[in-house]
């Protein structure tokens, strides 16, 4: 077992599987209410370790390893925060979290609305997600369109381990249910987390680039793809300005706006397939409130619209930096 | 305990429950059967609410009385109750206006109630088990807060869950299963086997009675004539008891019969026999409470009494529910999320302007 992330310095250096063992630990410090719940979460620490030490640390009525069964997982999970208590619970993978979508679509994401308001319904769904990792069926999707689709849920993704450390910590003490999307292939490179302040609200955008030709947006793994393909653009004389979207549901059109305005060109990007996604909807939204300023038409770049590949050929699926400039390119075109 | 024919006659199994009838007065007794009575002529005028266009949908409890008379009156207040959709007499008895149960199916309201202000009578639930990991959740957050197993009866709680058959199918009523045994929650799964799952036969669900199916789960499974008042009380409070005292979950399958429709969009039939239906009339819950009352001595008056107040009951019901009006168009948007959410603020915000822009052509 590994010692717990001193958390009472400044910063540290962090893998996200740190960050957000860290952040769960800062949220169960905190608040006795918080529990987490999921499978070989205790002693194993989770299959991605992202709870190590944690049962340890605050027992087995604090960090509950469950039955392997997600319906069962989400459900009690409602009852125990009908009882007061704050669940945070693991899916151990993206491809496993259908077996519990009617009671997080059915029930955990209207029982406010069915109570017309006579209860809160606190509740974290993390998810491990996206391509990248080299490994079979069901362990590399990116399902976050089903859930922002869903009125009641709330969806966000962090990009990189600051994030990671206070979204986490922000979605737990939010009283509304929260899927919580953890970008698999980010894991495990480390960053810098500041653990005096966040600088940025749950579900605030941000421009972690600026640049000033194309406007490129993302969430999660993606984020660090469009970084890469902005360093390759600039060696071109191409300026990209990158957003983290950070919030799916909702979206803060803010900075994206904003950053239309300067740019006039927009391609959204995401692992996820294309047809009625996430990248859709910010194209639709920003065609109807930014159409003046648009020098080109909205262009997505998607997981295409098949299921996830063997991942002998997963880097042909996702959406690559080259990928990325080939839209920006043809964005550039008009 | 008691035979069809309203005769006290435990058999071999009921001894064990025997002691649980002693906590019963002769007041209790006539509880039990006015509120019978009673939820019979509200269904029945509930019915015929909906018949008139009243009600978008009603859901019959008629010939499942019994079961659900008994097993209420064995919770404490104490205790959570977390209904399917048909336990209307559960909620009466915890302490809810079935008018607020209408509201629901005239559709002015998703849910009805606050639960906490009203016995702990959790919400319906319209998909079929989902309510039973919730309340097997809730059972394990009453371990985890220390709210039972503590050995005083009278503050240690514990959770009752209304199913059916055609629910015992479901995958959510076996996984509640599943972690009930495994956590040891205090609660009990009371399973109304009313034989028909809308059209399809009990038969279909299980090749095995249901009751069988706790041990394997690894809990007590209890098999009731859920149209005896007296097994239904005496079985669920020792269940309860053994919830609270910390000894685990349990099942009891009580025998019953969905004499009605399964609701008023169903024709029973196209798909029942009427041998079937007439063998289980005979076997009416609330003819065989009152014959048993009637060996016992009680007085005509009191019936009548019943009757009478019974159609007060239904009378004054269909008054109130004629009167439900209508939610303000806020509600689609008011409690979809607890904190602020741009997009149903902006649309929110947005219906109110479209709406009000038809008010102003008017005023030209």
């Amino acid at each position: 077992m590994t010692a717990a992330t001193d958390t009472s310095v400044a910063s540290a250096s962090l893998p996200m599987t740190k960050a957000l063992n860290a952040g769960l630990r800062r949220a169960m410090l905190d608040d006795p209410k918080v529990l987490l719940m999921g499978e070989d979460i205790g002693p194993l620490g989770g299959v991605f370790r992202v709870t190590e030490g944690l049962i340890a640390e605050f027992g087995d009525k604090r960090v509950l390893d469950t039955p392997l069964a997600e319906s069962g997982i989400i459900g009690t999970a409602i009852g125990l925060a009908m009882r007061g208590f704050r669940p945070v619970c693991e899916i151990q993978f993206d491809g496993f979290v259908f077996p519990g979508f009617d009671q997080i679509t059915s029930q955990l994401a209207r029982m406010r609305n069915r109570h017309e308001g006579g209860l809160i319904m606190p509740v974290v769904i993390r998810i491990p997600y996206g391509g990248h990792i080299g490994s079979i069926e069901h362990h590399q999707e990116s399902p976050e369109a089903y859930f922002a689709h869903t009125p009641g849920l709330r969806v966000v993704s962090p990009s990189n381990p600051h994030d990671a450390y206070w979204m986490m910590q922000e979605a737990i003490a939010s009283d509304d249910p929260v899927i919580f999307f953890e970008p698999k292939s980010r894991y495990w490179p480390k960053g810098e987390v500041r653990f005096g302040e966040s600088g940025t609200p749950l579900h605030a955008s941000r421009v972690v680039r600026v640049g000033t030709d194309v406007t490129v947006v993302g969430h999660g793994a993606m984020v660090s793809v469009l970084l890469q393909a902005a360093d390759l653009a600039a060696a071109e004389g191409i300026s990209l300005e990158v957003v983290d979207l950070r919030s799916i549901s909702p979206i803060d059109y803010g900075p994206i706006l904003g950053s239309v305005q300067k740019t006039g060109r927009l391609v959204v990007t995401q692992e996820a397939s294309g047809f009625v996604s996430v990248g859709s909807e910010i194209a639709a939204t920003v065609a109807e409130r930014a159409f003046y300023t648009l020098e080109a038409p909205v262009l997505r770049v998607s997981g295409f619209d098949t299921p996830f590949p063997p991942a002998a050929v997963e880097t042909h699926f996702l959406p690559s930096p080259d990928r990325v400039l080939e839209a920006v390119d043809r964005v550039l075109a008009y | 305990m008691i035979s069809p024919a309203g005769v006290f006659a435990p058999n071999a199994a009921a001894e064990e429950f025997l002691p649980y009838l002693d906590r019963l007065t002769e007041a209790d007794h006539r509880r039990f059967y006015r509120d019978m009575v009673v939820v019979r002529k509200f269904d029945t005028e509930a019915a015929n609410l909906q018949r008139q266009g009243q009600l978008a949908l009603w859901v019959p409890s008629h010939g499942q009385e019994a079961a659900q008379v008994g097993s209420a009156y064995a919770t404490r207040p104490q205790d959570h109750v977390f209904p399917s959709y048909r336990e209307h007499v559960v909620g009466m008895i915890r302490g809810l206006d079935v008018v607020d149960i209408l509201r629901m199916l005239r559709g002015v309201t998703l849910g009805g109630w606050v639960p906490g202000e009203h016995g702990n009578f959790h919400l319906y639930t319209l998909v079929l088990a989902s309510q039973t990991l919730h309340s097997t959740g809730y059972a394990m957050g009453m371990q985890l807060d220390g709210s039972t197993a503590t050995g005083n009866p009278q503050t240690d709680q514990a959770v009752i869950v209304y199913y059916g058959d055609g629910a015992s199918s479901q995958g959510d009523a076996n996984e509640a299963l599943v972690f009930a045994a495994s956590y040891q929650t205090p609660q009990v799964f009371f399973l109304q086997n009313n034989h028909w799952a809308i059209s399809v036969p009990v038969a279909r669900q299980s090749r095995t009675p249901l009751y069988l199916r706790a041990g394997g789960f690894g809990m007590p499974g209890t098999q009731i004539d859920g149209n005896d008042v007296l097994a239904s009380f005496a079985v669920t409070a020792k269940s309860m008891d053994d919830a609270r005292a910390g000894h685990g979950p349990s099942l009891i399958e009580a025998l019953t019969y969905r004499v009605g429709a399964h609701t008023t969009a169903d024709d029973p039939t196209k798909y029942r026999n009427p041998d079937e239906l007439a063998y289980w009339v005979a076997r009416d819950p609330i003819v065989r409470f009152r014959s048993y009352l009637q060996g016992r001595g009680i007085e005509q008056e009191f019936l009548d009494a019943v009757d009478e107040e019974a159609a007060d009951f239904a009378a004054d019901t269909r008054r109130r529910a004629l009167e439900i009006t209508g939610p303000e168009q806020s509600v689609i948007f008011d409690h979809v999320y607890a904190e602020p959410h741009p997009l149903v603020t902006e649309q929110k915000d947005w219906l109110e302007r479209y709406e009000a822009s038809f008010d102003e052509g008017e005023n030209q």
